[in-house]
């Protein structure tokens, strides 16, 4: 076994324990720090591959921004675990008929070379920057497609801040940019008066 | 040098390229704990005599061996768990602070052949590194379960989210002009231009052409390392010291060098990026890793000329100079150099 295989199984090896943990870790917290392992694993994975461009891409999207945020908003929910348990035997058909889906879908883009599809292996030819490709492309054939994704983002995040407003603010507050501007003449004044004396 | 391969080749036969690049590893590490030690020793000593005091100067010549003697009683003391803290995390979280500010030197290039990992990346790969090190202030502040290390740790969250948009932005447009992802083509592209031809390639650096993008990364810097005057997420006087209050001994020293080691990096970083890197500024000097030093040494005396000057920012007012004015300037001047590229005056050519 070569070191890039060695490198390979072990990585693979961190992202599958870290994915399982995801799902059976009791403490959610936990749960979400094995999914950043997870995604920190699959950077390697790819980086692994030479594309990496997307291995930095997901640490730097994923790991270094939605995470935090994500670890964020877990850290201060009071989720008691006995709750969520409690539904388990419910939705278990459900969620094994949405896992076989993609077991099965998986299969087919994974055995593509079996089932004769078109598709899956890249070919890079040596000496190509992988980022430069990327940028390449998407600036020239798919500048539609990136534009328009760029697009329903930006609806979306106009969408959560509408779907959140509630109205102008009732309550008094201070506004920080008034009060950065504010000169030390505004606020006190210096008398001069003569030396009372009595 | 070759004598030294082969030598190295003949003791560890096949192993010699794993232990050559362990080797160069320590190299980097050891002089850079070794200044972040003596950081705060100069940081110690510039304070005081910008505050008319002396500094430390019991220990040694100029108290040079306080760093050393610091070190050794923070090694020598015991390291307190608060009993209802999460074990595990509250011990991971100093040394995920610290992995990615040593993780991000590897790419840094010293001179133009003096680099660790030469790759095409370098400049994401900083990005996407330095982006994780707010993990081990979130986690210290969940794990110790503490009220204040959590206010401090939710401070920093945002916090460094929101300056890492202005920082990022402001390397955008750094790669647009060098057309490159490289560090080291980042700073060789600084070397041409009208004036590097005459001899004045300080004028050719990026900080002139790019001097609001220059602002913006050096105060971010300074917001992304939790320096004064943005170091809310500590903020003595409201939440005692923030995310680490319940740590002690050694991990409070390990989160300590972690923000020393960042403020080097930053340093480090802007010095390449804006200021030439190993470039001599004038025509008739060498260019040489001296210069990289003298420029870092400047941008760590603002760190420290900073945390005398400025008082702490309140935490609204970081967040609306965050937001409010550096994204938007970054946006802006993102369009600036897009149109100045595309125009006649293009100077990048």
């Amino acid at each position: 076994m070569d070191f890039q295989s060695f490198v390979f199984f072990l990585l693979s090896t961190i992202l599958i324990v870290a994915s399982l943990r995801v799902i059976t870790a009791r403490n959610p917290v936990h749960a979400a720090l094995n999914l950043i392992l997870a995604f920190f694993t699959c950077g390697g994975i790819w980086a692994l591959l030479q594309a990496e461009f997307l291995a930095i891409a997901i640490i730097l999207v994923y790991v270094g921004a939605v995470m935090v945020l994500f670890l964020f908003v877990v850290m201060m929910l009071d989720i008691n675990i006995d709750r969520i348990r409690e539904g388990f035997w419910r939705y278990l058909p459900f969620g094994a008929l949405i896992g076989v889906l993609m077991v099965i879908e998986m299969g087919l883009v994974l055995g593509s070379k079996y089932f004769r599809v078109p598709a899956s292996e890249a070919i890079s030819p040596a000496g190509v920057s992988n980022t430069k490709a990327i940028g390449e492309l998407m600036f020239s054939d798919y500048v539609y497609p990136f534009e328009l994704a760029s697009l329903i983002l930006l609806v979306g995040m106009i969408a959560a801040i509408v779907l959140t407003y509630r109205g102008p603010k009732k309550s008094k507050y201070t506004n920080p940019n008034q009060q950065v501007f504010v000169k030390a003449k505004d606020r006190i004044r210096v008398l001069q008066m003569p030396v009372e004396k009595d | 040098m070759d004598a030294l391969m082969s030598f190295g080749q003949g003791i560890f036969g096949g192993a010699w390229p794993a232990v050559w690049t362990l080797l160069k590893i320590v190299v980097i590490v050891a002089p850079l704990m070794l200044s972040v030690a003596y950081l705060t020793w100069a940081e110690r000593k510039v304070i005081g005599y910008m505050q008319v005091r002396i500094g430390p100067n019991r220990v040694g010549p100029w108290g040079l061996i306080q760093p050393i003697a610091d070190g050794l009683k923070l090694l020598l003391k015991e390291i307190i768990v608060p009993s209802s803290a999460n074990k595990g995390i509250f011990l991971i979280a100093p040394m995920l602070a610290i992995a990615p500010a040593l993780a991000a030197w590897a790419v840094v290039p010293f001179t133009d052949t003096l680099v660790l990992a030469n790759i095409d990346a370098s400049l994401l790969y900083i990005m996407a590194i330095t982006s994780m090190g707010v993990y081990g202030i979130i986690l210290s502040g969940w794990a110790s379960n503490s009220k204040y290390a959590f206010l401090g740790a939710m401070r920093s969250a945002a916090q460094m989210v929101s300056y890492e948009i202005s920082m990022g932005f402001s390397l955008i447009c750094v790669l647009m002009v060098s057309n490159s992802l490289n560090l080291v083509d980042i700073v060789n592209v600084q070397n041409q231009g009208r004036f590097a031809d005459w001899g004045l390639s300080f004028l050719s650096w990026n900080w002139l052409p790019m001097l609001p993008m220059f602002l913006v990364y050096l105060i971010s810097g300074v917001a992304e390392t939790n320096r004064a005057p943005f170091d809310v997420a500590e903020g003595e006087s409201e939440i005692v010291a923030g995310f680490h209050v319940e740590y002690s001994g050694m991990a409070f020293a390990v989160f300590f060098l972690a923000e020393y080691a960042n403020m080097i990096l930053v340093a480090a970083l802007t010095s390449i990026m804006f200021l030439g890197g190993w470039l001599s500024p004038v025509g008739f000097l060498p260019d040489g890793i001296l210069w990289l030093f003298a420029k870092m040494s400047a941008i760590l005396f603002l760190f420290l000329w900073f945390r005398a000057t400025f008082p702490r920012y309140r935490y609204d007012q970081l967040m609306r100079l965050g937001w409010k004015v550096f994204v938007p300037i970054c946006i802006v001047w993102l369009v600036v150099v897009g149109v100045w590229m595309m125009s006649p005056l293009n100077i990048w050519k």
